[in-house]
């Protein structure tokens, strides 16, 4: 694989300092490896987000306008050490609390639960909310177990709205959950991403086959079926976040004149032309069941380095979570006018 | 003749030897984690180790506690990841428990494994049979718990066969946390890669003590 780096071993670094001068003055890099806004208001609930970096545009580029207050990043494809969530922490508290709202893997969740007792420690208080929306990870009735993919973009959008009018940190952690369990995700990976430092792919699967759930490094899915077409594909993707709302017994089914966000996500090497020929499919059979498309969004925004595949994300919409979505945000993940 | 407690100064220098072993075994380890995760743990304990002795040596300590406590942080600001956490956890919970105390005894040794194994419970969620890195560290506290009236010297040897047994009985395990997991009954015949840091780790402490 050609890849533009230096050194192996600083990529995080370096692409964390590009980040930075992509903000053009909105954000700044504080401690070893954290990056917050420069401008937090004072008694804010502060929301950070994090993770392992080589998922770009994810977590960082989630820093912005009504977006994450700041982020913790790892190395890698490895979480951050609860050092730097420590530090990420101090960095956006503004006294009234700080919410962690990062995707469900087992390192993420140690090294995060560590960050915070010490942040604890000091004083601050912090409340978890973890994105689970992975629907091939685990079935419904365990749904807290499952991995965080591409519907976290929509999550964070929604609690970043949110965390600019909450006065505590208990309602921003209500309304994080809530976004979470309103939003669903399935993806299908066609080929594996390198890893930078050694070249390796990052997972192994057959060049005629697509991998059905399959998780953004690989873990296994529902079922590896032959490649096949964009619109045989799509329905059968959508169907199951569909059936995923009809088996949880948590949440309503999605019915006719229900609204939803729909996002398309690239893992990297799939195309923008690849995602829209999706996006039309997508809309078409959701029309036809009469769920009504509030609002789209479509490109890279949860990668893994040159992997190929595609994820569907469906959020689905109440007055509450409406109203947080209508806010406009903006940062290097995703803008909204 | 071993030691039957140790002061301070005793403890910087046995968490030196401790991370010097591990640095030592790094061949070792990272073939252990080649059969059965993504080989990578011997790589992170040596960076771990390595971080360990700048902060010890770079450190000025008041109390035992505060020797592996720093150990802890060290081990998982350079390591991170799941292992960082776990170890970091095992130094940190262990040192936390011998708050106050100014010299490790026998009492101190059991008040350490014990905290260290049910931090590390909690934080990683494995219990024993996992094949993890408690199927060492669970049989060296109840060892531990169990032979209380020894001095030191005996009873750290005691720990340390205890934990080699465990980390030789993970090789009987199949996995089910962590990469290894869809490995599923192909992790069999191989010991537990943390399972084998547990035990360099203690074995290194009784070679200290007993030296």
């Amino acid at each position: 694989m050609k890849k533009l780096i230096n050194d192996p071993l600083k990529v995080a670094d370096e692409l964390l300092d590009g980040l930075v001068e992509a903000y053009d003055g909105q954000c700044k890099k504080v401690g070893t490896r954290s990056i917050i806004k420069n401008e937090i208001a004072d008694n804010k609930v502060a929301l950070l987000v994090g993770g392992g970096a080589g998922h770009e545009p994810i977590y960082h580029g989630l820093v912005g306008v009504n977006l994450a207050d700041g982020a913790a990043c790892g190395d890698i494809f490895a979480a951050p050490p609860p050092d730097i969530v420590l530090e990420a922490t101090e960095a956006v508290d503004r006294g009234n609390g700080v919410l962690y709202l990062y995707g469900n893997y087992a390192g993420d969740v140690m090294n995060f639960d560590i960050g915070a007792e010490l942040s604890s420690d000091s004083g601050i208080n912090v409340s978890t909310v973890l994105i689970t929306d992975d629907v091939c990870s685990a079935p419904p009735e365990n749904k807290g177990d499952r991995r965080g993919i591409a519907g976290l973009v929509l999550i964070v959008k929604l609690a970043g709205a949110a965390s600019q009018s909450v006065s505590d940190l208990k309602d921003l952690e209500r309304i994080a959950k809530l976004a979470v369990l309103h939003t669903r995700s399935v993806g299908v990976s066609m080929a594996p991403g390198s890893i930078p430092a050694t070249g390796k792919p990052t997972f192994e699967i057959d060049e005629n086959l697509i991998g059905l759930g399959m998780g953004i490094h690989g873990e296994p899915g529902v079922s590896e079926i032959p490649m096949t077409t964009a619109d045989d594909l799509t329905p059968k993707m959508l169907d199951l976040i569909i059936e995923d709302f009809i088996n949880d017994t948590e949440i309503e089914e999605l019915s006719k004149g229900d609204e939803i966000l729909l996002l398309v996500n690239s893992l990297g090497a799939t195309t923008m032309m690849e995602c829209l020929i999706c996006l039309r499919k997508a809309k078409e059979y959701l029309n036809e069941k009469g769920i009504v498309v509030y609002d789209t969004a479509v490109g890279p925004y949860v990668t893994c380095q040159e992997m190929s595949g595609i994820s569907f994300s469906i959020t689905k919409l109440n007055d509450e979570l409406k109203k947080y979505w209508d806010m406009p945000c903006e940062s290097i993940c995703y803008t909204k006018l | 003749m071993g030691k039957e407690n140790l002061d301070l100064s005793d403890t910087i220098e046995m968490v030196k030897q401790v991370a010097i072993s591990i640095i030592d075994s790094e061949p070792l380890l990272t073939d252990a984690d080649r059969n059965l995760g993504d080989g990578d743990h011997g790589l992170g304990m040596e960076r771990g180790m390595k971080a360990v002795i700048e902060k010890i040596e770079s450190s000025s300590f008041n109390q035992i506690s505060d020797v592996f406590k720093s150990a802890g942080m060290a081990m998982m600001s350079s390591m991170g990841g799941a292992s960082g956490a776990l170890f970091g956890t095992l130094f940190r919970n262990g040192g936390k428990a011998l708050d106050g105390k100014e010299t490790l005894n026998s009492e101190g040794l059991k008040s350490f494994l014990n905290a260290a194994n049910e931090g590390v419970k909690s934080r990683g969620g494995a219990s024993p049979g996992d094949k993890t890195m408690i199927d060492a560290l669970e049989p060296a506290a109840q060892k531990a718990s169990e032979n209380i009236s020894l001095p030191l010297y005996e009873l750290i040897s005691l720990v340390s066969q205890a934990a080699d047994k465990g980390k030789e009985e993970s090789k009987d395990m199949i996995a089910t946390m962590g990469r290894a997991k869809t490995l599923g009954e192909r992790s069999l015949g191989h010991p537990d890669a943390g399972a084998c840091s547990v035990a360099i780790i203690l074995k290194s402490m009784s070679e200290f003590i007993n030296q």
